[in-house]
């Protein structure tokens, strides 16, 4: 300890030595020792301190209040240090406020809370996401009142943002996938002699199902953080309202390019993903199962239907309408802190690939429905 | 007194544009040293190259003797714990409330238990003239005003001997321009602080600061306000002498 209480007959000294900073005040225990019983006069004895702060002066302001407050008269020597007096300033007029917590949870009631809140949150989150679809629909309303309204400059900016930059990754990702299909298909079927349906397989799939599912998922981890991280920037740097007092409306200007040149790159990389995966297709066709690339073409001729192609590009412009949808609604609900914006980040991603992959459920059955 | 602060022939360049051209510049301890200059004439930059965040062309810079420039971080670690900054635009951690924004240099640096990290918090918190009902807020909640207070708190934060102020009345009003000037002097005081403040307001430099070094042609020009005001350079006379100046003045006497 750094401190010493001993008797004097008729008074105590409180020997106050060492250092006393910001780096030992976790250390020191600050709690007075009982007083002698005799005597209720306290001399500290500041001259031994080697050095001292603010944070060390706190601990022995706590210490010298201690001993005032169990009846002792205290006095200084040689003298009382500055920063004490400085404290006492500080603190001079308000009550020590003990730093409460909430009332401690039980278990129970605290998962009962925690699913009652999460309840709560996603009821809040579909009405919010609601709200945000009419907001964004009647801007679309406005655009088509104007055209001036539709900022062509921005809606190209995204095109090129969101498609053309993406065309490598998703054409590599296209090839590879059409590659491992019509490797495992090329497998199975042998089994059966039925080699040749490699091809079918490959196409049909690549077209209906796998291209464009595979580029929508890429595009809502590349295009959809990026929207929520940039309008969410944009709001923590209070943009969007200079915006919003510019007499400029933040749907039209952030929201709605993005969507639309969303809508736009998708189905052009979804073409782009179409062509690598039957390219990816006909060089497996080749190496596997030796089928020569005119009769490639003529078996994809075969095996396609009128609408297999456009079975796939139809949910093209629906996903990207709801991955520019969540990410931009995502950045738009970052408010105050850094931390919200990554949270919300990760939220958008999660939220679009999720929406995308219901949304392609639900046309494998409508599809289903209309026997195409 | 011994020099804390001693910048010597620092040169400082952006491609083409000399921003410090031999800076030379002196503070003394308990000093309250104002830096003045136009916009452009590379206040922030003087001050990011005195933290040791910025490596300048050339020239050194020394914090009680210890050098700072081209120092490797872990170097310059035990300098930086002598020095506080608060920036101009507080700077606060936006997930973190005022009380734990307030303990994260501490407890970076010095583990100790909770109680007695947020008795420390707290008492550094009240010291900027903030209530303990504040602690607990985010840097979103706080109005201008309180996160410069807050940013001051968290500047506090590791008992500095040095304190460095970026604009610290920039934003407020004149009153609470006042306000904030007299806790940075009651500090100053209190705790034995040298500070060194970066300042637009006239108000600011008579209120509070005993010397003033004014930023012109890339070089510094130091004294006290009297030999400054005496300063023929074009530019100091404009700024010291102007409206705006008059009515400083007397404003600044009349408080002081």
């Amino acid at each position: 300890m750094p401190f010493e209480v001993r008797d004097e007959g008729g008074r105590s000294r409180v020997r106050v030595h060492g250092r006393w900073t910001v780096a030992e005040a976790g250390s020191i225990d600050a709690s007075p020792g009982a007083l002698p019983s005799d005597s209720r006069a306290l001399v500290f004895d500041a001259s031994a301190i080697e050095a001292l702060d603010l944070s060390g002066a706190w601990r022995l302001w706590e210490l010298e209040s201690g001993y005032r407050g169990a009846g002792g008269r205290v006095s200084w020597m040689p003298s009382r240090p500055d920063l004490l007096a400085f404290i006492d300033q500080t603190m001079a007029g308000e009550p020590e406020a003990p730093a409460h917590a909430g009332p401690a949870r039980t278990g129970l009631e605290g998962a009962l809370q925690d699913v009652g809140q999460a309840a709560v949150q996603v009821k809040e989150g579909a009405l919010d996401l609601l709200g945000f679809v009419g907001v964004v629909t009647a801007g679309v309303g406005h655009i088509f009142g104007s055209v001036k309204r539709l900022r062509l400059p921005s809606v190209v900016r995204h095109v090129y943002e969101t498609g053309l930059t993406a065309v490598p990754i998703v054409s590599l990702i296209a090839f590879l996938i059409a590659v491992i299909v019509a490797y495992i298909g090329a497998q199975q079927l042998r089994k059966f002699g039925g080699e040749i349906f490699v091809v079918d397989l490959v196409t049909v799939s690549v077209l209906r199902e796998l291209g464009v599912l595979l580029t929508a998922i890429i595009v809502a981890g590349r295009s959809g953080s990026a929207f929520a991280a940039e309008i969410g920037a944009m709001k923590l740097n209070d943009e969007v309202d200079a915006l919003r007092a510019m007499g400029m409306d933040p749907v039209e200007v952030l929201v709605i390019p993005r969507i639309l040149g969303l809508v736009i790159a998708l189905p052009v990389l979804t073409i782009v993903a179409d062509a690598m995966g039957l390219v990816g297709g006909a060089i497996l066709s080749w190496y596997l199962v030796d089928i020569p690339f005119g009769q490639y073409i003529d078996r994809v001729q075969g095996s396609i239907s009128e609408y297999t192609f456009w079975v796939g590009m139809i949910k093209a412009p629906v996903f990207a309408v709801l991955i520019a949808l969540v990410g931009t609604l995502r950045g738009m609900q970052v408010r105050t802190s850094s931390r919200e914006l990554g949270r919300l980040t990760t939220v958008a991603v999660v939220q679009s690939i999720f929406l995308v992959i219901l949304a392609d459920a639900v046309f494998a059955v409508i599809f289903m429905e209309l026997d195409i | 007194m011994a020099a804390v602060i001693e910048v010597r022939g620092i040169v400082n360049r952006f491609g083409q544009q000399v921003v410090h051209d031999g800076l030379d510049l002196e503070i003394e301890a308990g000093e309250v040293f104002g830096i003045v200059g136009g916009s452009g004439s590379g206040k922030s930059v003087l001050l990011r190259t005195m933290l040791g965040l910025q490596k300048p062309v050339s020239g050194t810079v020394r914090i009680e003797g210890k050098e700072v420039t081209g120092q490797p971080d872990r170097a310059l670690l035990a300098v930086k714990r002598r020095y506080g900054v608060m920036f101009q635009r507080g700077a606060l951690f936006s997930s973190l409330t005022v009380a734990q924004n307030t303990e994260l240099p501490i407890r970076e640096h010095f583990p100790m238990p909770d109680g007695p990290l947020r008795h420390l918090a707290l008492l550094r918190i009240r010291m900027v003239g903030l209530a303990e009902e504040d602690a607990s807020k985010f840097p979103a909640q706080l109005s201008g005003g309180m996160t410069k207070r807050a940013a001051l708190a968290r500047a506090l934060a590791l008992d500095p001997a040095i304190l460095f102020l970026d604009e610290p009345t920039s934003g407020l009003d004149p009153i609470s321009a006042a306000a904030f000037d007299r806790l940075v002097l009651e500090l100053q005081r209190g705790l034995s602080l040298t500070v060194v403040m970066i300042t637009h307001d006239l108000d600011t430099i008579f209120r509070v600061c005993n010397r003033v070094g004014v930023i012109v042609d890339g070089r510094m020009i130091t004294g006290t306000l009297e030999e400054i005001m005496k300063n023929g350079h074009p530019w100091i006379r404009d700024y010291f002498h102007g409206e705006r100046s008059r009515a400083s003045q007397q404003q600044g006497q009349s408080d002081g």
